[in-house]
């Protein structure tokens, strides 16, 4: 007979309020007449998210001791709620976008989309609780291949079954390395659980190593930094920019905050090799998308690059490896998750107003034609460039400081001149928008008269905006809730 | 409302009154008004506090202290030392003398710019008043935001460029200073200004100055400064060259040179020699300046060498006279700037080629330009004299060949501001200038004869600056 483990169904309420939600909108795509396919989904959805937020805030306020459940599978702690409240929250604000922009055209798939995109916030909300490598590479499938299908759903559209593809094959790549990596971990440990592997692991045990490093691999395909990022752009660019909003905020949430807790849990002993590894990395990424966003003309390219420089930020605090590299970690996730998901949205706009790929010449004038779409895009630029406006900017004085305390000036200075550089590509959206008006280019939207009237994506840019510029007031609170969740870590 | 609510009201109000005038859909006139209300009120309140402050007692007043950020020991703390009393007075008087301009002139899109004119005047008065190096920090940086769009969108032909270059160079700076008060305080294990130790590290002090030197600017970082002031509405150039840059020399007289005495004397030469250079240099290129407002651009930079010349003499005449320099030269060249404005208006140019006769039938234009221009060539007697000769005798005590730079470029300064006047207002008439252009109307005349006056004021009583610097943050003993 088979043990059942004890299931401590509050901590999988998250889960199980997104799955369910995507069960509903699943049976919508069938059950529902067409004519309301599309505004009972997108309810379900936030119904879904906000089950799903509720739940992961009562989460974290009732897990001031972390512990493992579900017969040691995952982790109930601050610091998977935490990050489960960031994905959420995108996932939210995504179905708003996603009610007003994915497949226009038709109603087709919305209903589809709705369910994936919540079956894809469950699969990384698992993923940032897992607690062993077992779970970690099913949840990391499950919300791949949600997201793999999710890039290729306006298959109308030309490049999203492009993007979808090269996703699909790439991921599939960074999967198979996650998954060796997981083999050659077990081999030398003969543990999958995070505890069991730091207490069976020798730091000089070569197959353990080899493991470790191919698990980066992993981890940074997921996470796009360089160099496992060159699926990033094209993919970025050719997906739905509703999904590409979702995808460079919630899966490098997801993505950073497992690689955090994985490596402080599994790998204490190896830290003075995965600190170098993962500055490395980080200097590749800071070098990469800084230098290739510099020559982009197509925005939301441009933006993918950006995306692979912060994660490059971001990785800059992994790399430090304490509790207060930890802290910048996810605090520079929280602002940089909205201010990803709300400057993708506002290409959406422009985009869906143009009918065009956005590039920095057909943005001219836009901000003076859309004035909030202009003024957030402003400041979500601004953030990104580390100005004070926002969060940006103190998340930016985190990493360095958790780098500086490590003893790593000279990480500092990569990450100062990397945002001078990144100064430079901001700038120029800002200059597009503002300095040139928009009949020296002959820009005209394709329908002629007003931008549509946009209010779901309104309310989702004007949150984006809210959690960037607030997170700049707020920085006690965050900080401290930051703190709460690194404390459930071993250090 | 307690005097030392004064401090965030001063800062905080010109912001929340951008907000405002962002969101509501006020007329063209109305947001002007509202505009140039706030900035006389925040005129009000400097006035206020300058009469509840305490001289005698030296030190901090006015201070407010919240915790902000708690585990790295950041706070929001403001407060006011004797010396940025007088640097906020030169901020808001000078600010609301740009606002007014922009109002006489009608800037386009109005709700913009006036809004970006306030959140300007409340990051360059936080830059005064921040007593947290990250807070300091962030008013430095926010006050690039304002200006990168009011020079980028109602600027020059050429403002595209210039905004790029203006914006590289100052973020370079600022970004390095970042990384230098990152390692300061995680050192010091505070980031306060007054709690702060000092510190010995050269690299920590180079950072700091780096950031400084850009913003003032000093030799050889003054690329940006051509450009940015020749493609700048007048008013903005006003308030670039008379406020903003000031808060790099500030930087260096708050936080560079007191938290840093050991850097700063082993370094001492190599800035003096900087500033003696921007001085002498500057003063060059301003005598060969085609255009009025090269030449008030130029002067600039040659008058920031000359304040960080008496700064960095580490003496206390020098630093009460770099005090009154500082707050002398930014009315002189706000009122310079907008003067330049008033010329391009009547004759669509600048160029001194172009120029000339104007002082005929506009006695008001050429008894304002006079005036100035007199006082920033430094006669015995004027405000600028004063400051000068406090820096020089400054410079003296450290070493004789400083003080005699500094007079050598004196004597530069009257040859290029005198060049720069008789080319405007003397001279035959210019090919530009219409019998039809008439002198200053009202509305220019309440701008500039106020800034005139309080220029005025201090050539009369230069000692209520100098002798009212307050207890300095501590600066080395005078010079053997």
């Amino acid at each position: 007979m088979i043990h059942t483990p004890h299931i401590d169904w509050f901590a999988i309420s998250t889960y199980l309020a997104l799955l369910g939600a995507s069960f509903v909108a699943l049976l919508a795509a069938v059950l529902v007449p067409r004519a309301l396919r599309r505004p009972f989904a997108a309810t379900v959805s936030a119904l879904g998210f906000v089950g799903g937020l509720v739940t992961s805030i009562w989460l974290y306020v009732d897990s001031s001791t972390g512990h493992l459940v579900v017969g040691g599978a995952f982790y109930r702690d601050r610091w998977t709620a935490l990050a489960q409240i960031v994905i959420c929250g995108t996932g939210l604000v995504t179905t708003l976008l996603g009610a007003e922009h994915v497949a226009r055209g038709s109603d087709d798939h919305i209903a589809e989309f709705f369910s994936l995109l919540l079956a894809a916030t469950a699969g990384m909300t698992f993923f940032v609780g897992s607690a062993n490598l077992m779970v970690m590479f099913l949840s990391l499938e499950w919300f791949s291949i949600a997201l793999y299908v999710m890039c290729a759903i306006d298959y109308d559209v030309e490049g999203s079954l492009e993007a979808g593809l090269k996703y699909l094959i790439i991921g599939s790549f960074g999967s198979a390395a996650l998954l060796f990596g997981s083999a050659l971990v077990y081999g030398a440990t003969n543990h999958i659980d995070f505890a069991g592997i730091a207490a069976h692991g020798h730091a000089n045990d070569s197959l353990l190593v080899l493991g470790l490093a191919m698990i980066i691999a992993g981890l940074g395909f997921k996470s796009s930094s360089a160099p496992f990022h060159m699926w990033t752009p094209d993919v970025y660019e050719g997906a739905p920019t509703t999904v590409t909003a979702f995808m460079s905020a919630a899966t490098k949430v997801a993505a950073f905050v497992l690689a955090f807790r994985l490596l402080r849990t599994a790998f204490p002993a190896e830290e003075h090799l995965w600190s170098w590894a993962f500055a490395g990395i980080a200097v590749a990424s800071l070098a990469i998308g800084n230098l290739a966003a510099l020559v982009q003309r197509n925005v939301k390219r441009m933006l993918a690059y950006s995306s692979i420089s912060h994660a490059g930020f971001v990785l800059i605090g992994l790399s430090a490896g304490s509790a207060l590299g930890g802290r910048a970690l996810m605090y520079y996730l929280i602002v940089y998750s909205a201010m990803a998901f709300g400057s993708f949205a506002v290409v959406a706009a422009r985009e869906r107003e143009l009918g065009v790929p956005v590039t920095l010449d057909n943005l001219a004038g836009f901000g003076w034609e859309r004035p909030f779409l202009g003024v957030a895009m402003w400041f979500f630029l601004f953030g990104f460039a580390g100005l004070p406006v926002g969060g940006g900017f103190v998340g930016k004085f985190y990493v360095f400081s958790a780098a500086y305390r490590h003893g790593w000036a000279w990480l500092v200075i990569v990450g100062v001149v990397a945002t001078i550089v990144s100064l430079y590509y901001y700038l120029a959206v800002v200059r597009a928008m503002y300095m040139r008006p928009s009949e020296e280019l002959r820009v005209a939207p394709v329908a002629g008269g007003s931008p549509p009237r946009e209010p779901l994506l309104h309310v989702a840019v004007g949150a984006a905006l809210a959690v960037s510029v607030g997170s700049l007031f707020a920085v006690g609170p965050l900080i401290d809730y930051a703190k709460h969740a690194v404390s459930a870590l071993p250090f | 409302m307690t005097a030392s609510d004064f401090t965030t009201v001063l800062v905080w109000l010109p912001i929340g009154a951008a907000i405002v005038i962002w969101l509501l859909p006020l007329s063209r006139y109305a947001t002007g008004a509202l505009a140039l209300l706030v900035s006389l009120v925040e005129v009000g309140l400097w006035i206020e506090q300058l009469a509840r402050f305490d001289f005698s007692r030296g030190g901090l007043q006015f201070a407010q202290r919240h915790t902000w950020i708690s585990d790295l020991h950041v706070s929001y703390h403001v407060g006011e030392f004797a010396f940025s009393l007088w640097l906020v007075g030169l901020t808001v008087v000078a600010m609301a003398a740009c606002v007014g301009y922009g109002f006489w002139v009608g800037r386009d899109r109005p709700r913009a710019y006036f809004g970006l004119m306030l959140f300007l005047t409340g990051a360059t008065v936080g830059v005064f008043v921040a007593q947290d190096l990250l807070l300091f920090y962030a008013f430095f940086e926010a006050m690039l935001i304002p200006l990168y769009v009011l020079v980028g969108v109602w600027g020059g032909p050429g403002r595209l460029g210039a905004t790029v270059k203006f914006v590289i160079y100052t973020m370079v700076g600022s970004l390095f200073m970042l990384a230098a008060l990152i390692a300061y305080g995680l050192h010091a294990g505070t980031f306060d200004l007054v709690d702060g130790p000092t510190s010995i590290s050269r690299w920590i002090f180079l950072g700091f100055m780096l950031a400084f030197a850009i913003k003032s600017p000093l030799f050889p970082f003054h690329g940006w400064l051509p450009d940015a002031y020749r493609q700048a509405p007048p008013e903005v150039a006003a308030a670039l060259s008379g406020v903003v840059a000031k808060a790099g020399l500030y930087g260096m007289l708050r936080i560079a040179i007191p938290l840093f005495p050991e850097p700063t004397s082993f370094y001492r030469t190599v800035f003096l020699a900087l500033a003696a250079l921007a001085l002498v240099y500057g003063s060059f290129l301003a005598y060969r300046a085609p255009d009025l407002r090269g030449v008030v651009a130029y002067s600039s930079f040659a008058q920031s060498g000359l304040i960080a010349l008496g700064l960095f003499s580490g003496t206390r005449l020098g630093f009460d006279g770099a005090v009154l320099q500082i707050v002398a030269h930014g009315f002189i060249s706000t009122s310079l700037f907008l003067i330049s404005g008033t010329v391009e208006r009547r004759t669509t140019t600048d160029e001194f080629a172009l120029l000339g006769g104007m002082a005929r039938g506009r006695p008001a234009l050429a008894t304002l330009l006079m005036t100035t221009g007199i006082i920033s060539l430094a006669v015995p007697g004027s405000a600028s004299f004063a400051g000068e000769f406090l820096i020089l005798a400054g410079a003296y005590q450290r070493a004789w060949w400083w003080a005699a730079i500094g007079a050598g470029a004196i004597v530069l300064a009257a040859m290029y501001m005198l060049r720069a006047i008789s080319a405007v207002l003397h001279e035959a008439r210019g090919s530009t200038v219409a019998d039809e252009a008439l002198d200053l109307r009202a509305g220019e005349l309440a701008l500039l004869v106020p800034l005139v006056a309080c220029l005025l004021v201090l050539s009369a009583w230069p000692a209520a600056i100098s002798h009212h610097t307050g207890s300095a943050p501590p600066v080395a003993a005078s010079a053997p």
